[in-house]
């Protein structure tokens, strides 16, 4: 991979959003994104050009370990409180995966689980798996470490279908003295979590999985 | 637009491809760090918040679970929830269930000494249905706070919801009963049949002669009880039979069933401020004993009968000249040596109170007499006179007796020890004991009588009698009538032969008339021979005197008459 040239060498930049490619400037500035300085702007679409993601790995760590602080008070805290004629419900995601267990889905309760628990945990791991691979400039499985990451990105949004349920049956059961579905707090921090989460996938660049200890960075 | 302007100053600066516009960077990157730190701060905050929310934890226990649940169960005060179950374990003897409450920390002040806790659930008693809504919302544990300022954190929970609220208006009373009847908790008070109170609580007393009752009167009717209030137990019916006939007198129909208590203040001057709180009353079995005057200090005596006291009960009354003092508490057969024979000691209790003036004036005189006022003395002084308990018949149709005091009179003294414990009262066969042997000797005399053969013999002399009358009936009756209707016949003529207009009357008359007529010449007759007695022999002498000639004339019609009437 060393063989083939790389943007950086050959002193080109391109524009990430009109795909312009224009000539790096070097010394000029520090443009990789690790200390504060000039900018470069595409000279077509205004978008500002960056070699890199600027500051990806403090971004990324930044919004991950946020994400991970807010998911235990979303585990913790219930997210939704199920009221019919003679009780009263509290839930919290676990809860409510163990209860839709015992209640003879188990189908349901997978589902649930992986949707809530697994993929955020596994988007943890896989984020703080790429971070630290990438930061330490590793080439270990460069290729299954880049399909990893688009994995997380496309599953992001899936992980926000506890908040789906919540609030479709908060919108869907209300009869009022009879049944009611209420959301409760936990629900908030599971959406900032996931929130959180993608908003962390994104801002990781996946060329970083790329650049090696080999390369100049 | 002004960077296309740089655009075109690109190409011609360098080689075909533009080079970039360099602007002067605005955003620190370390600013991101904001949002990690935001969320701890979050996190951070619920955790303090938590922390500061969380109150006491406590734990009560029950004899059972039953409809309790871990992490849903709340726990109530004023239907308000102040903590929540949070686990459920046995005891480590399994004799209890423990449950562990997170209360809030608003609602520290609960985990005091003197908080309650019970579980509500759906109860249906004879006093009603409570905890209805649990049916649909499940139990729930309901909690009623002290005064108590001393933390505690281990709670026996009450099986049953407390009667009386902390705090609630009104006072609670302590009644002593000898048992606890159909009472319970929650039975109800009354006063003048409306409901002022219910029971609260009760145990036995320590010694476990007895039961005490805590009874809550709400407010604003417990000033009502006076000090000199009388309870009574107003369960059940009370029927009376009088000379008014019969009465039935009974508090609400659920008293009957559940039991209850009334209370009233007795009849005539009474001590009528409110009484203080936790005043102890005697419970009365019923409200003539409760009403009834002040009995005073029981004192125990003791008789001796050397007869059957069949028909002696406990509880039967004894009676001081007809006036009830007491009761039979104790009837006990006894052997005595010496004699070979089995006395029955009856135990009496009696209240000498109840003696009313009787009783004061005889303190009073022996106080003046310079002696001890006591029972025994007292006692012993009536006993000189004659005093004995009598095994009497109360009722003669059952046959139940009653002990009576009386002063028997010539009855043969008798050694009194009043200084014995417990005072025994000498005794007096009964009337009826006495009735008895009369009646044995009676009996006796009776059974010497040979009836079978009085029976006989009147049996053939009825018989005998029997033929004669069938004779008198036939044969003399008839006769006797025959001759009847001739002396009425007879009787029929004399009346004829009697009446005025009869000839034999009339001839009667004419006859005495002559016989008159005779008589008046017979004694002219006489009076001539008494003057002239010789004529009896010459003869009449010729008148003298033309005077003379008329009783001669009238001589001879006096004679003729008596000649005439002869035949």
């Amino acid at each position: 991979m060393s063989a083939l040239p790389r943007a950086s060498e050959l002193g080109l930049i391109a524009c990430t959003v009109c795909g312009l490619v224009c000539r790096n400037v070097p010394g000029d500035a520090r443009l990789d994104g690790d200390g504060v300085g000039d900018d470069m702007a595409c000279p077509r679409c205004g978008t500002t050009l960056h070699r890199r993601k600027p500051d990806s790995y403090v971004r990324t760590w930044a919004l991950l370990i946020a994400a991970f602080i807010l998911y235990i008070p979303a585990n913790v805290l219930p997210i939704m409180r199920t009221a019919s004629l003679n009780d009263v419900d509290d839930n919290t995601i676990i809860s409510g995966v163990v209860e839709l267990w015992r209640a003879g889905s188990p189908n349901l309760a997978i589902i649930v689980f992986t949707a809530s628990i697994v993929v955020p945990m596994l988007k943890f791991l896989a984020l703080g798996t790429l971070l630290v691979s990438s930061q330490r400039g590793s080439g270990w499985a460069r290729v299954q470490r880049a399909k990893l990451y688009r994995l997380v990105e496309l599953i992001g949004y899936w992980s926000m279908l506890d908040v789906f349920v919540v609030a479709l049956l908060t919108a869907l059961v209300r009869f009022s003295v009879l049944s009611l579905v209420e959301p409760l707090p936990g629900v908030i921090f599971f959406g900032l979590t996931v929130v959180l989460t993608m908003l962390a996938s994104m801002s990781f660049d996946p060329r970083l999985i790329w650049d090696g200890k080999d390369t100049d960075d | 637009m002004t960077d296309d302007s740089h655009i075109e100053h690109g190409p011609p600066g360098g080689d075909e491809l533009p080079r970039p516009v360099v602007k002067r960077r605005r955003f620190n990157a370390s600013l991101i760090w904001l949002i990690p730190a935001l969320a701890a701060l979050v996190g951070l905050s619920l955790v303090i918040n938590n922390w500061l929310q969380a109150g006491p934890q406590i734990t009560i226990s029950f004899q059972s679970a039953e409809g309790l649940d871990a992490g849903k169960t709340p726990v109530k005060y004023k239907n308000v929830v102040i903590g929540r179950v949070n686990k459920i374990h046995l005891s480590g003897d399994r004799s209890h269930v423990l449950v562990n409450v997170a209360l809030e920390k608003s609602a520290e002040s609960f985990a005091s000494k003197d908080t309650r806790f019970w579980v509500v659930r759906p109860r249906i008693g004879l006093g009603g249905v409570s905890g209805i809504d649990t049916l649909l919302s499940g139990a729930f544990i309901g909690a009623d706070v002290g005064d108590s300022n001393e933390y505690e954190d281990e709670f026996q929970g009450l099986e049953a919801p407390p009667s009386v609220n902390h705090g609630a208006p009104g006072r609670s009373f302590t009644l002593h009963s000898d048992d606890l009847g159909s009472l319970d908790i929650g039975s109800p008070v009354y006063y003048r049949r409306i409901q002022v109170g219910r029971v609260a609580s009760y145990q036995l007393d320590k010694d476990g002669k007895g039961v005490s009752l805590q009874i809550f009167v709400d407010g604003p009717n417990d000033k009502f009880v006076t000090r000199s209030s009388r309870f009574w137990n107003a369960s059940g019916v009370d029927v009376s039979i009088g000379a008014n006939g019969l009465k039935l007198n009974t508090q609400s129909l659920a008293t009957v069933l559940a039991g209850g208590v009334a209370f009233q203040d007795p009849p005539g001057p009474h001590d009528g401020t409110p009484a203080p709180e936790d005043n102890e009353y005697k419970l009365f079995g019923d409200q003539a004993t409760a009403m009834a005057p002040p009995d005073g200090t029981p004192h125990y005596i003791r008789m001796r009968f050397e007869q059957s006291v069949r028909g002696l009960a406990v509880d039967a009354p004894v009676e001081f000249l007809g006036i009830n003092i007491g009761k039979v508490v104790s009837v006990r057969l006894d052997y005595d040596e010496q004699k070979q024979r089995f006395p029955v000691l009856v135990g009496a209790v009696v209240y000498p109170q109840r003696l009313g003036a009787a009783y004061d004036k005889l303190e009073a005189l022996a106080k003046a007499h310079g002696e001890n006022p006591d029972l025994s003395r007292m006692i012993g002084r009536l006993v000189d006179h004659g005093l004995r308990a009598q095994a009497r018949t109360g009722n003669l149709l059952t046959g139940q007796l009653y002990v009576a005091l009386d002063f028997i009179p010539k009855t043969p003294k008798v050694a009194f020890d009043p200084n014995a414990k417990p005072l025994t009262i000498p005794t007096a066969p009964g009337s009826f004991d006495k009735l008895q042997e009369q009646m044995a000797g009676i009996v006796d005399k009776l059974d010497k009588v040979p009836f079978d053969s009085i029976g006989r013999n009147l049996d053939q002399t009825l018989a005998g009698l029997n033929r004669t009358l069938k004779q008198v009936n036939g044969e003399t009756l008839p006769a006797v009538r025959d001759t009847l209707h001739g002396v009425q016949r007879t009787m029929g003529t004399a009346n004829d032969a009697l009446a005025g207009d009869s000839p034999l009357q009339q001839n009667l008359g004419a006859t005495l008339e002559q016989v008159q007529r005779m008589a008046r010449s017979l004694r002219v007759l006489t009076d001539y021979l008494g003057g002239h007695p010789e004529s009896l022999i010459r003869g009449r002498r010729p008148d003298a005197k033309p005077a003379d000639v008329k009783p001669v004339n009238t001589t001879p019609a006096a004679i003729q008459p008596v000649q005439g009437s002869k035949p």
